[in-house]
């Protein structure tokens, strides 16, 4: 049963076509993704939720009423934005109370609700501080705080990480998602960053050039990736251009060599993806081996990222570190190992 | 020497500009002769005239600042806001109190709010007191609309909009209690400057025949001899001091080291 349901959006700037055909179902207390590189159109969809745009045409409603012509103050949604936007004129109690002072609720409501919310950031001691006392992350906190506040419908959130460092931005994601399960607000999560999206959502939307191409749990998303744009956005992909020997048997030539996939192909040629993490150094138990040679190593700490030249054809691959054996070098002839079922066929 | 020069320089600088102030005080205190004495002052505030223009031009100056707040930060916001396409046209329209002579303002609203007009403002006290403060507000609109837009320019105004807005603010909500706030030391400077520019103004208050300061200095000026050195002195210090309280409203503001 779908609680927030975004049906043919659409939206131009102008000529220009920012937003195109978007639909989603969104279930009640569901955590959703956009994802996508900057100008496809993720943060237009948000605003259009949030009311500060207008669909050119389609519709948004939630929990079955009808809100696409609605102000953004008549919506109760809860928003988070990258520049955390807390009114630096208030106080963190202040700006958490906020909402709830607007929509006219006693003082005596106001102060319980506003501890709770300071109490569920882990922030119950910087109540009586202004926003310019606190670092980034506690004013990102505040800023959740201030949005579920109000008990909203929906709660929006706007890259609200990326104006943080590296650290901080993880420990925080974890705190949102926890957040969010605890209380089951339905939430959409604006961000370019596929690793956020894959480790928060329940579902992420992977979105290109406006319009939603594919939409699906990380899993699927990352494993199964629907089209050749979100096989090269989601995690680091191999991309192999082989021609099609059989196209019946499914059987494919890589570099030298002919590989059964074992499925339908079309004729002529195909692109196959391979994730790094799916070749392996040692071809036993593996249904492919492919000899080549090391082009590159990248030292990452526990991982390890080479790079082989098959007759011409670079593949990226991964092994673990162990500091008992070294990585192969420069130069070195090695045999990879992988599983014909690893290998994607890309479509378009 | 570079430093001797610069010295040198800065105190020329100084005594231009603060050897005519020491000689104004001094004469506005030799009034009794041979001693220096507050009585040009004693005079001055002894004189009824003084308290009822005074306070004539405190009240305006108060409701025209008044004015131009709800004015110019509305204006100032929405076209920063939705129309910022438009900021440009706006500057050079408020601008146009400078380079259009306060006498020629006050003939075409002479001429256009006279008794036999459409709108006759001038056939009452009321009325033009009401003409008097609009005058004042368009003299003030250069300083208020930059001070305004200034302290606009120095936060996020869409993203707090925004945010208010999905909190369930309405436009007043956010433009009191978020916007106006967060700008008020910008709104202070421009009714300061306001205020000292009402106190001083006598072109239009003159014209329209209102009991206001200015015209009271220029009256006096014309008849006495110490009593105008004592009101410029006056005039003076309350110009200083609305500088002085710029200075400690954006020093005691609480907020002002906000991200911006």
């Amino acid at each position: 049963m779908s609680y927030l349901t975004l049906s043919h959006l659409e939206k131009s700037f102008g000529t220009l076509r920012v937003v195109k055909d978007f639909n989603l179902d969104v279930a009640q207390g569901e955590f959703i993704s956009l994802l996508g590189p900057s100008g496809c159109g993720k943060t237009t969809v948000l605003r259009m939720v949030a009311g500060f745009e207008l669909p050119s045409s389609g519709g948004i409603s939630i929990d079955g009423k009808d809100v696409t012509h609605l102000r953004p103050n008549q919506r109760n949604i809860g928003m988070v934005f990258q520049a955390y936007a807390l009114f630096p004129n208030l106080t963190v109690a202040q700006n958490v109370g906020f909402g709830l002072k607007v929509k006219g609720a006693p003082k005596d409501e106001i102060a319980p609700r506003v501890k709770e919310m300071l109490d569920l950031i882990g922030l119950a001691d910087l109540g009586n501080r202004y926003p310019f006392q606190l670092s980034g992350g506690q004013q990102q906190r505040v800023a959740l705080a201030r949005a579920l506040a109000p008990k909203p419908s929906v709660l929006l959130l706007d890259e609200p990480l990326s104006a943080l460092d590296a650290k901080v931005r993880v420990s925080l994601r974890n705190e949102i998602r926890a957040i969010q399960r605890e209380l089951g607000i339905t939430t959409i999560f604006v961000t370019h960053d596929q690793e956020e999206a894959l480790s928060m959502s329940d579902r992420v939307v992977v979105m290109h050039e406006g319009i939603a191409d594919q939409v699906g749990t990380p899993f699927d998303i990352y494993n199964r990736p629907a089209t050749r744009f979100v096989a090269g956005f989601v995690g680091t992909l191999n991309t192999i251009e082989a021609p099609v020997v059989d196209a019946a048997t499914g059987t494919v030539r890589i570099g030298l060599r002919e590989v059964r996939l074992g499925r339908t192909l079309p004729a002529g040629r195909v692109t196959l993806g391979l994730r790094p993490e799916a070749v392996s150094l040692a071809p036993t138990g593996r249904e492919i081996a492919l000899h080549g040679k090391i082009r590159e190593v990248d030292f990452l700490g526990s991982v390890i990222r080479l790079r082989a030249d098959l007759d011409g054809q670079i593949l990226a691959f991964d092994t673990f570190n162990t500091a008992h054996s070294a990585p192969p070098k420069v130069g070195e002839e090695v045999t990879l190992g992988l599983n014909a079922a690893d290998l994607l066929v890309i479509g378009a | 020497m570079k430093r001797a020069a610069a010295w040198a320089i800065l105190l020329l600088g100084m005594a231009y500009f603060i050897l005519p102030l020491i000689g104004m005080v001094e004469f506005s205190l030799s009034m009794k002769r041979g001693i220096y004495s507050f009585e040009a002052y004693r005079v001055v505030f002894a004189d009824p005239r003084f308290r009822e223009t005074f306070t004539y031009s405190v009240v305006m100056a108060v409701l025209t600042i008044l004015f131009g707040i709800l004015l110019v930060v509305p204006t100032a916001f929405w076209v920063r806001l939705k129309l910022p396409g438009l900021r440009p046209y706006i500057e050079f329209v408020t601008l146009l109190p400078l380079v259009i002579p306060a006498i020629v303002v006050v003939f075409g609203y002479i001429r256009l709010y006279n008794t036999s007009s459409w709108l006759p403002l001038t056939g009452t006290i009321g009325g033009t007191n009401l003409l008097l403060l609009f005058g004042y507000s368009m003299l003030s609109l250069p300083y208020m609309y930059r001070a305004i837009d200034t302290g606009l320019r120095t936060i996020d105004v869409a993203t707090l909009t925004e945010a208010a807005q999905s909190l369930g603010a309405g436009w007043v909500t956010i433009l009191a209690r978020i916007i106006l706030p967060n700008v008020l030391v910008a709104v202070l400077s421009g009714a300061f400057v306001t205020f000292a520019i009402v106190m001083g103004e006598f072109t239009l208050a003159a014209l329209l025949n209102r009991p206001a300061f200015g015209p009271y200095l220029q009256l006096m000026g014309a008849n006495r001899a110490y009593e105008p050195f004592a009101l410029a002195t006056i005039a003076f210090l309350i110009t200083w001091a609305c500088m002085g309280l710029i200075q400690l409203v954006t020093r005691l503001s609480k907020f002002d080291r906000a991200p911006k």
